[in-house]
């Protein structure tokens, strides 16, 4: 996914300002940035939930906005952290709808092989029937990602996923976000507000600034003092734990 | 797909009040009588047959309508009679009994269509553009709007001296259906089809705009061509029989406790459950005061009532609570 001079403005005021960068297939990309620094409308852009003022987003050879509906959402999955769906559909159901791009009304077996492979891979086996609107906020978490998986696209876009999680589902969510990444070959884009998230999960990561790109990187060109403290005006320190960078503010 | 248990239960419950139907009525008739000919046999199809089927289609369609709805609006408590179809139909057919009295059943079915498109659609661009907190202010809104429509119809009505002619789209009744007449009413067959095939459709709209994007489905064309349904549904009714309320409300409301919000597995069930609620409600109204009969409006109304403010408590009853026990605590 190549992006150029991406530009959104909402009353005048300029969120996102010529945005340039080239998204490396099959690894793990955070979008990071202090509020406001037009992260989630970046995402919001590429992912087509948001219109652009300006600017290209080349995906798969032809710029987004050519896709027929129907077939990006082949290849492209998009989860934002509105998830308040109030209604009362199973898990199973849920995730069949991950399927619809597909097949539409009817399920084909080989939909429900997905569907049954989604559902494993998640570990929701158990919860296959019950309503989601029943579930934990951990548990509902994993069947939107069920969901995501048998929609089998190869792009997959978390708005903000660890957002309202405990640390314990939070670190599971990291975790999944990887195994999507590792074991599935998915592309993962994420907007993240938790900077060590982004430095321990991701391979690259974008930082944003009043609508611009501060940075954009590997995690160890971009988890540096100096980029983190010109980005949120902090003073940081950078250890290391695990091999990877790990950033201490207080 | 596969039929569950439940649907065959309310099927065969409806085919027997059917056929009970069929045979109560002013005029005794039996089943021999059918056999013989003759008058019995002529009540039997111009009026008895009519009506059940009249019965059939309202019932199961205004239920379907009032399930798309609430789908599409994500909200439980919207419906014809809470999102102002029924009273922008209403004022659709007034315009075409004021201004064009000779267009005859069609071109004011027409009309009442189009102005009931037009107010249920003012009345979801309203509600999403304000974000409610409380999901009980959306129908109070739409009752509230639809009384506002009513009054300035009324008005119109007295002005023009066309009360007396519109009364009978406020109050529905069934006496009036027999063969020649009715016909109308079918619409909502092929309507409910349409609204089995665009079911998933509607779940995913129903679940909001980004969820929508996701799965490639366009919401802006999906919530229009479901309120359409709703509405030609809505129009059709109220031209025919009139003004009935809370079926589109209650029933879907009910089938859901059991069956969860998947349209796909709850919409025969919905349909059936209207249509058997709507068939009893009519046999009440024609045995209570017999010889004479009561409008179904009043029946459904009564009913219908009752459990609405039933599943307000049942709804709101829980929240309702907690919020009173937190501002317990903050002033604790």
């Amino acid at each position: 996914m190549n992006i150029a001079k991406l530009t959104k403005a909402y009353d005048g005021k300029t969120v996102v300002d010529g945005v340039s960068f080239d998204i490396p297939r099959g690894k793990v990309t955070s979008l990071i940035g202090p509020n406001g620094a037009g992260k989630s409308t970046v995402m919001g852009m590429i992912s087509r939930l948001i219109a652009r003022d300006a600017g290209e987003i080349g995906f798969e050879g032809r710029d987004l906005s050519a896709w027929k509906s129907r077939e990006l959402a082949k290849k492209l999955a998009i989860l934002t952290q509105h998830n308040n769906i109030t209604m009362k559909l199973t898990v199973r159901e849920l995730v069949a709808f991950g399927r619809f791009p597909y097949s539409g009304n009817r399920l084909t077996a080989q939909d429900n092989a997905m569907i049954d492979k989604a559902i494993a891979y998640m570990e929701l086996g158990e919860f296959e029937h019950r309503f989601i609107d029943e579930l934990s906020g951990g548990q509902r978490q994993r069947a939107y990602i069920a969901m995501v998986i048998a929609q089998d696209t190869e792009y997959v876009l978390l708005d903000e996923p660890t957002n309202n999680l405990d640390i314990y589902h939070a670190s599971n969510m990291m975790r999944m976000v990887r195994r999507l990444c590792d074991e599935l070959g998915k592309t993962v884009i994420l907007v993240l507000h938790e900077l060590n998230y982004a430095a321990f999960y991701s391979d690259y990561i974008c930082a944003f600034k009043d609508g611009r790109i501060a940075k954009f990187g590997t995690v160890d060109e971009v988890m540096t003092r100096e980029t983190l403290s010109s980005l949120y005006g902090v003073d940081f320190e950078i250890i290391r734990v695990h091999e990877r960078p790990l950033s201490l503010f207080y | 797909m596969k039929k569950s248990l439940s649907t065959w239960i309310l099927a065969g419950l409806l085919a027997l009040a059917s056929a009970a139907s069929l045979f109560v009525g002013v005029t005794d008739i039996g089943i021999g009588d059918l056999a013989a000919g003759g008058m019995q046999l002529r009540i039997f199809l111009l009026s008895r047959i009519p009506r059940l089927l009249a019965i059939l289609c309202t019932g199961a369609g205004m239920s379907v309508a009032g399930l798309i709805m609430q789908q599409l609006c994500m909200n439980k408590f919207v419906s014809p009679s809470t999102g102002a179809t029924i009273q922008s139909a209403q004022f659709g057919i007034l315009l075409s009994l004021v201004f064009i009295p000779g267009v005859g059943l069609w071109g004011r079915v027409m009309l009442a269509f189009a102005a009931a498109m037009l107010g249920t659609w003012a009345f979801v661009a309203f509600i999403q553009r304000i974000q409610y907190k409380n999901a009980a202010l959306v129908p109070l809104v739409g009752i509230m709007f639809g009384n506002v429509l009513g009054g300035i119809t009324n008005f119109i009505a007295y002005q023009s001296e066309v009360t007396q002619q519109l009364s009978s789209y406020f109050v529905g009744s069934f006496a009036l259906v027999i063969r020649g007449n009715y016909e109308l009413v079918f619409l909502a067959a092929p309507l409910i089809a349409l609204a089995f095939i665009y079911a998933n459709h509607f779940n995913i709209v129903g679940m909001g705009r980004d969820f929508s994007s996701n799965l490639g489905v366009k919401y802006g064309r999906v919530l229009l061509l479901g309120l359409s349904v709703s509405a030609a549904i809505t129009a059709s009714v109220v031209t025919v029989v009139g003004q009935i309320s809370y079926i589109g409300l209650i029933i879907p409301n009910i089938v859901a406790m059991f069956r969860g919000d998947r349209i796909r597995g709850t919409l025969c069930d919905t349909a059936l459950s209207g249509a058997l609620f709507v068939l009893v409600a009519d046999m009440i109204a024609r045995t209570v005061i017999r010889p004479y009969e009561l409008p179904i409006e009043l029946i459904v109304g009564i009913i219908g009532s009752l459990l609405f403010i039933g599943m307000l408590f049942a709804k709101l009853g829980k929240p309702l609570i907690r919020l009173t026990r937190k501002e317990g605590t903050c002033h604790g």
